[in-house]
């Protein structure tokens, strides 16, 4: 006599536990974010962005809170001066569409996992305190800049634009440059 | 048709949106898939035990711009309509330097740590507080070094080639091999410092450089399409537009776009620099015939969407040849100045009766008015008050507003 397994429902380890697979050949990688930054520009004629995306936000929440104080500050008036909508840009759906996507292949891929990347030798505390500091600086640094990795670096990159060119070297310069004396975070 | 698409005008906002929606879509799913959203990987590239980093980024780079330089030498994309970043130098490699530093602290860049936030990892969603951070105190502190981040180093839109002077392909060609040569001292890096077996590396890469290589060799043999070869494909409608005399404006009409202060009007005198010296209108900036084509990065430069041309010659012939070369370049708001500078001296020079009428206007460019000194914009014809003239003419100023790029890309 055979016995019967009592159905496994299938549908929940395929939606949640899917098997973890590796990541993709850089060159691969490069070549398909090639594409994507090409579609880009032959479709919109603007290259991929992500700190604007972010800065609207911000901007969008002091807007809410202080919206006087954006109207006397220069550099908040640009986005969200008077009657402007700082959400009301094509940055804005561009980093909605990123979260989606990122979300999707980590999914299909079996890589959603709520963990903390970080070097065995610190504390996921130390690892998220780091995270926020070297994020602040990144953030400042992006604006400073103009763009961050994905809209000077690979946009401007991908045009040519001399000072884009200047920026990433730059970007690699202070990395490697600190690189040596935190090494304790990533060793 | 012409490519980029004007989204905006092609399919209005909520449907535009969704384009960069789904751009931005495939942008997070290979950013995800190549790794990008692990802090550890990312961070490796600096210790030289995986160049992932590197690979990605230059791979996506070369790729891009090869397919664009090609589109563009083929007449397909219009290289000037595309957002290239302006070039800030001083501003660039301080906040270049910066963010280098918050890099190699914090793991991430504000596009990878957004997939990384999403796919669960706690590190990137600190990093991403910590960018809305920075960006907040950015906002709050730019204005004391405003005038510094705003000039210092600006070049406004320039390319290397430009720059160097060197055509299109030359360049991408130069980068293609540059990257090639980094990726093969990549592979050399992890193999000694990470461990890396090089010969488990597919052989397909090899193929794709042969085939970029290939590709970035093809353009110098393209070439860049020259403005007659563009305005050949733009001319029947174009065309069109000069016959109906629709970009002709009138001298009154000149008159009141330079005197309203939301408009910028830029008069190019597009005659022989002797001619300017004898007579123009002021602040005409003389920019003759030959020398034209020099300039077009300048003007382009000069974003703000409330700009005019306005060409002007003696009567109408090379302000029409200017007017088809900046139409080639997909410059905004361009228009001639109906009969020149003889209508102009016959509208508003009445009462300056130093200036003398030696013929009558023939059409063949050629000055029909003597002035007793080379005075240039000193006479009062070439400054007329606007209060003083009321003129009946067609208003044909239509301002064709280029999309705003200047909150965009990622700056």
């Amino acid at each position: 006599m055979t016995t019967i397994d009592p159905p496994r429902p299938r549908w929940r380890s395929r939606l949640l536990n899917r098997p973890t697979r590796d990541y993709i050949h850089p060159y691969l990688g490069g070549l398909l974010l090639g594409l994507v930054l090409f579609a880009a520009f032959f479709l919109t004629g603007n290259g991929l962005g992500a700190s604007g995306g972010l800065n609207r936000l911000i901007v969008a929440g002091q807007d809410l809170v202080a919206p006087e104080h954006v109207d006397r500050t220069p550099y908040l008036l640009r986005m969200a001066g008077g009657d402007l909508n700082p959400l009301d840009d094509w940055i804005v759906p561009m980093i909605v569409g990123a979260l989606l996507g990122g979300l999707v292949s980590g999914w299909r891929n079996g890589r959603l996992k709520v963990e903390t990347n970080k070097g065995p030798h610190i504390t996921v505390r130390t690892r998220w305190l780091m995270a926020f500091l070297g994020g602040a600086i990144m953030g400042y640094g992006a604006r400073m800049a103009r763009g961050c990795t994905s809209g000077l670096a690979l946009s401007g990159g991908a045009v040519l634009s001399l000072g884009a060119w200047v920026f990433m070297f730059a970007v690699f310069a202070g990395a490697y440059a600190l690189a040596y004396f935190v090494r304790k975070l990533w060793l | 048709m012409p490519f980029p698409l004007q989204l905006e005008t092609l399919l209005g906002k909520p449907w535009m949106y969704l384009v960069f929606a789904v751009i931005g879509f495939g942008f997070g799913f290979v950013l995800e898939s190549a790794g990008f959203g692990n802090s550890k990987k990312l961070a490796a590239q600096f210790y030289f035990r995986e160049l992932t980093v590197l690979k990605v980024m230059f791979g996506a780079i070369v790729t891009a711009m090869v397919l664009i330089f090609i589109t563009v030498g083929l007449g397909i994309l219009d290289f000037s309509l595309l957002w290239v970043n302006p070039t800030y130098l001083a501003s660039g490699i301080v906040g270049g330097l910066i963010m280098g530093v918050g890099f190699i602290i914090g793991g991430f860049c504000p596009g990878t740590s957004l997939v990384a936030m999403v796919t669960g990892k706690l590190d990137g969603l600190f990093f991403v507080l910590g960018v809305l951070f920075g960006i907040f105190v950015f906002g709050e502190t730019v204005e004391y070094y405003w005038d510094w981040w705003n000039n210092a180093g600006y070049m406004g839109r320039i390319t290397i080639p430009e720059w160097l002077g060197l055509p299109y392909g030359v360049v991408v060609t130069a980068v293609v091999l540059m990257a090639l040569f980094m990726f093969w001292g990549a592979e050399q890096l992890e193999q000694r410092f990470g461990g890396r077996d090089l010969t488990k590396e597919p052989r397909w890469r090899r193929y794709l450089a042969v085939g970029l290589v290939t590709l970035a060799a093809s353009i110098i043999v393209i070439g860049t399409p020259t403005p007659e070869q563009k305005y050949a494909r733009i001319a029947s409608t174009k065309d069109a537009a000069l016959a109906s005399r629709e970009v002709q404006i009138h001298p009154g009409e000149l008159l009141q776009t330079m005197a309203d202060d939301t408009l910028k009007a830029v008069v190019l005198d597009v005659r022989p620099e002797a001619e300017y010296n004898q007579f123009h209108i002021a602040g005409a900036r003389n920019v003759p015939l030959a020398e034209l084509p020099a300039i077009i990065p300048d003007l382009h430069a000069q974003q703000a969407l409330n700009t005019v041309f306005v060409l002007a010659s003696n009567d109408e012939a090379a302000a029409t040849a200017a007017w088809k070369t900046l139409s080639a370049e997909s410059i905004p708001n361009v228009y001639i100045l109906e009969g020149g500078i003889n209508q102009w001296i016959a509208t508003f020079g009445q009462g300056d009766d130093v200036i003398v009428q030696m013929a009558s206007p023939s059409g063949d460019d050629t000055l029909c008015w003597a002035f007793p000194a080379a005075l240039g914009d000193r006479f009062e014809a070439a400054d007329p008050d606007p209060h003083a003239w009321q003129l009946d003419f067609t208003p044909k100023i239509q301002l064709q507003i280029k999309r705003d790029k200047s909150g965009g890309g990622c700056g």
